[in-house]
């Protein structure tokens, strides 16, 4: 029979030399290799202060994007709870009234937007629904929390600060910097 | 009749007390880093950093440890049988911490008038007393296991007891050959001719490798660690044993292991002796300082040993429980054995003044 | 009194009461636990004789030894106080007649003792002092005097290990 890879070994049955019947002289092959990699380089990152660079696809926490002049993108359109594998997003959508044109872009917003983050699975497909591109999944993670309550996102936490008054937060939570 | 007037010589009580608390307290600290150098070396044998939080490079962590240790709920468990449950890790920390007391730690210093052995007591027997102590580290196990009322803990206990009393014979008989060479049963003795001579290892490679491999599987340490085999045993003989409690066995093996390095190096590696150096002559021009180089060779040696049980125990996985039999009497004691007959004709020999 | 003398009462006390204990506690475990106590005040004695040798090797055999396989063999049959069957009276009175007997003579040597203390005490060793104990001597003695019973029992020794040997081997025509 054909062995499936070229790296196939067959088994070595023969009976063990005097030498490998002292087993010192492998324990001693064996602490060798150990001793080796005393010198070898540490690949730990320390956590906290050094971070690990996320690759450029990485699904992390959401944030509700805004435009440019710092008015909110999203709709309420209700599309990208629809798309959610997981029915982690509710949300309420309230009109805009007059003199609040320059808080949302559109005519109709979203009063109240939470997601679950304990449902949430990170898929992205929250992302991909939404067609005013209001919704972006982040390069952060969620923080450990003492109670579930804790895990489920308002607007206060999702929303990114806003650009024209805040330009430094809002650089920071789009990992601009 | 007042306590003054007993016939006791105060000053020398007082000496060997203050001796006994140096040498219990340092083993204590020593034991104490031991547990931190424990996770450093697996850490740097694995291309980790260790601990390395806890202060700067992480040397607060065995006080922390410590405070974990002792804040953590004590249980003791309702069909235990609750005196032997506390007597146990007591029974093995104090087994442990007994064997200090024939160490020789240095020569000796000048003090108010007094010559000061750093030897606590030079019993003409002191080698046999570390072997009385040594099987009485068992009971600390036994007591431990049987008491705790579970069987994992129980057959934790036999195996400890059974391995500890098996390698307790290939030891004794791998060192009948060292005495035999010093002609003396004492340590300090022992030391002084290495002083004076070449070290024992020279005499008697295989009786070190011998008594090495014993001391590994009398301190339970890997590969010889079959009373602590999580893998069927859940977790050995202190199973049951929570906060200090558990505490004080693990604490027991680490001074286990400080002792036992500390008669290897006694035995084999010189003691105190400043290998290269005149011991006596420097003591003329330095005094006392020289029993603190000393102190500070042994200490150096004893950590050697330490991390040499560590890196073996990082590096080989533990035996199967026949195996570790097979060896204690079917290889160790027979090669004991003619270690002990060859160096005995070797003695002969020389002592009827056959030169070659 | 110097401190030689505290150490023996001491001793003396520990042994008496850890023998009644191991006598007086139900628990067989705790029986060998007070053994073990009492040998150590016995190896204690032995110190306070300056027969270090003998002191320790009691340890090391009786203490160390012996008595871990009294405890493996106690530990293993799992004995408690309601596993113990019920004694017969008969038994009981048996017993005490034969404890009795012991310690009537038992008082006898002590009492005859008294009366020829004089005798007795230059037979008695005297405490920390007198170096026959000490291994050194002890091996002359041993090798020189005694050689011939010692390599006797030697011999005996011998002939019990090969005898546990030979029940140890498994008769290959009967597995």
């Amino acid at each position: 029979m054909e062995a499936l890879t070229s790296r196939a070994k067959a088994v070595d049955r023969k009976p063990m030399t005097f030498l490998e019947r002292l087993y010192l002289w492998n324990i001693l092959k064996g602490m060798i290799i150990t001793f080796s990699h005393i010198f070898k380089k540490k690949p730990t990152i320390q956590y906290p202060e050094v971070k690990r660079p996320f690759s450029p696809v990485f699904r992390g926490l959401h944030v509700l994007n805004r435009d440019e002049e710092g008015r909110e993108r999203c709709t309420a359109c209700g599309l990208c709870a629809v798309a959610c594998p997981a029915e982690a997003i509710t949300m309420e959508a309230a009109e805009r009234l007059p003199g609040e044109e320059n808080l949302y872009r559109e005519e109709k917003y979203a009063a109240k937007y939470e997601i679950n983050m304990l449902r949430c699975i990170f898929c992205g497909l929250c992302e991909e629904a939404c067609p005013k591109d209001a919704i972006y999944l982040s390069e952060t993670f969620a923080p450990a929390n003492f109670n579930r309550k804790g895990f489920v996102y308002g607007k206060d936490n999702l929303l990114i600060p806003n650009p024209t008054t805040q330009p430094e937060a809002t650089a920071k939570a789009k990992g601009l910097n | 009749m007042t306590l003054l007037s007993l016939n006791i010589d105060w000053i020398l009580l007082i000496e060997k007390l203050v001796l006994i608390a140096i040498v219990v307290f340092a083993s204590l600290g020593i034991a104490l880093y031991t547990t931190f150098g424990e996770r450093k070396v697996a850490a740097i044998l694995q291309d980790r950093p260790g601990p390395n939080r806890a202060g700067p490079f992480g040397l607060l962590q065995p006080l922390a440890d410590g405070v974990k240790m002792f804040t953590k709920e004590d249980i003791i468990p309702n069909s235990a049988n609750k005196w032997l449950f506390i007597l146990g890790p007591g029974l093995a920390m104090t087994a442990s911490l007994m064997s200090c007391a024939v160490i020789p730690w240095g020569g000796t210093i000048e003090l108010f008038d007094r010559t000061i052995s750093l030897q606590i007591a030079d019993i003409n027997i002191g080698i046999l007393y570390i072997f009385a102590v040594v099987s009485l580290g068992v009971y600390g196990i036994m007591i431990g296991g049987w008491a705790s009322n579970n069987k994992f803990s129980l057959m934790a206990a036999l195996r400890g007891a059974s391995q500890a009393i098996s390698y307790e014979l290939a030891m004794g008989l791998s060192l009948i050959a060292v005495l035999m060479l010093s002609g003396s049963l004492s340590l300090g003795d022992i030391v002084k001719q290495q002083q004076a001579g070449w070290w024992n290892i020279v005499y008697q490679p295989l009786g070190f490798l011998i008594f090495f491999i014993c001391a590994l599987a009398e301190c339970n340490r890997t590969p010889f660690d079959l009373p602590e085999a999580e893998n069927e045993l859940n977790f050995g003989y202190h199973q049951e044993y929570s906060s200090m409690k558990l505490g004080f066995y693990l604490f027991a093996e680490y001074i286990n292991m400080i002792m036992s390095s500390a008669v290897m190096a006694s035995l084999y590696f010189g003691g105190y002796d400043i290998p290269f150096v005149n011991d006596a002559e420097l003591q003329t021009h330095l005094g006392n300082w020289v029993a603190l180089f000393q102190v500070g060779t042994l200490l150096i040696k004893i950590v050697f040993f330490i991390f040499l049980f560590m890196w073996i125990r990082w590096t080989i996985p533990r035996f199967r429980y026949d195996q570790l039999m097979n060896l204690g009497w079917k290889t160790m004691i027979p090669l004991a054995l003619v270690n002990m007959l060859i160096t005995g004709a070797l003695v002969l020999l020389k002592m009827n003044n056959w030169h070659f | 009194m110097n401190i030689t003398q505290i150490l023996f009462w001491f001793l003396s006390v520990l042994a008496l009461v850890s023998a009644l204990m191991v006598l007086l506690s139900k628990n067989p475990v705790h029986s060998v636990l007070w053994l073990i106590v009492v040998f150590f005040a016995i190896s204690g004695h032995y110190i306070l004789l300056n027969a270090q040798f003998l002191a320790i090797v009691n340890l090391i055999v009786y203490a160390g030894a012996i008595m871990v396989l009294f405890l493996f063999v106690i530990m293993l049959m799992n004995l408690s106080a309601d596993t113990e069957p019920q004694k017969n009276v008969w038994m009981k009175l048996a017993g005490t007649i034969a404890g009795g007997c012991f310690l009537i003579s038992a008082c006898n040597v002590i009492y005859n003792a008294q009366n020829v203390s004089k005798e007795i005490a230059a037979k008695t060793a005297l405490l920390n002092q007198g170096n026959i104990g000490l291994i050194g001597n002890l091996g002359k003695v041993l090798f020189k005097d005694y050689v011939v019973p010692f390599e006797i029992s030697s011999v005996l020794f011998l002939s019990a290990i090969v005898g546990a040997v030979v029940i140890g081997k498994k008769e290959k025509n009967k597995v």
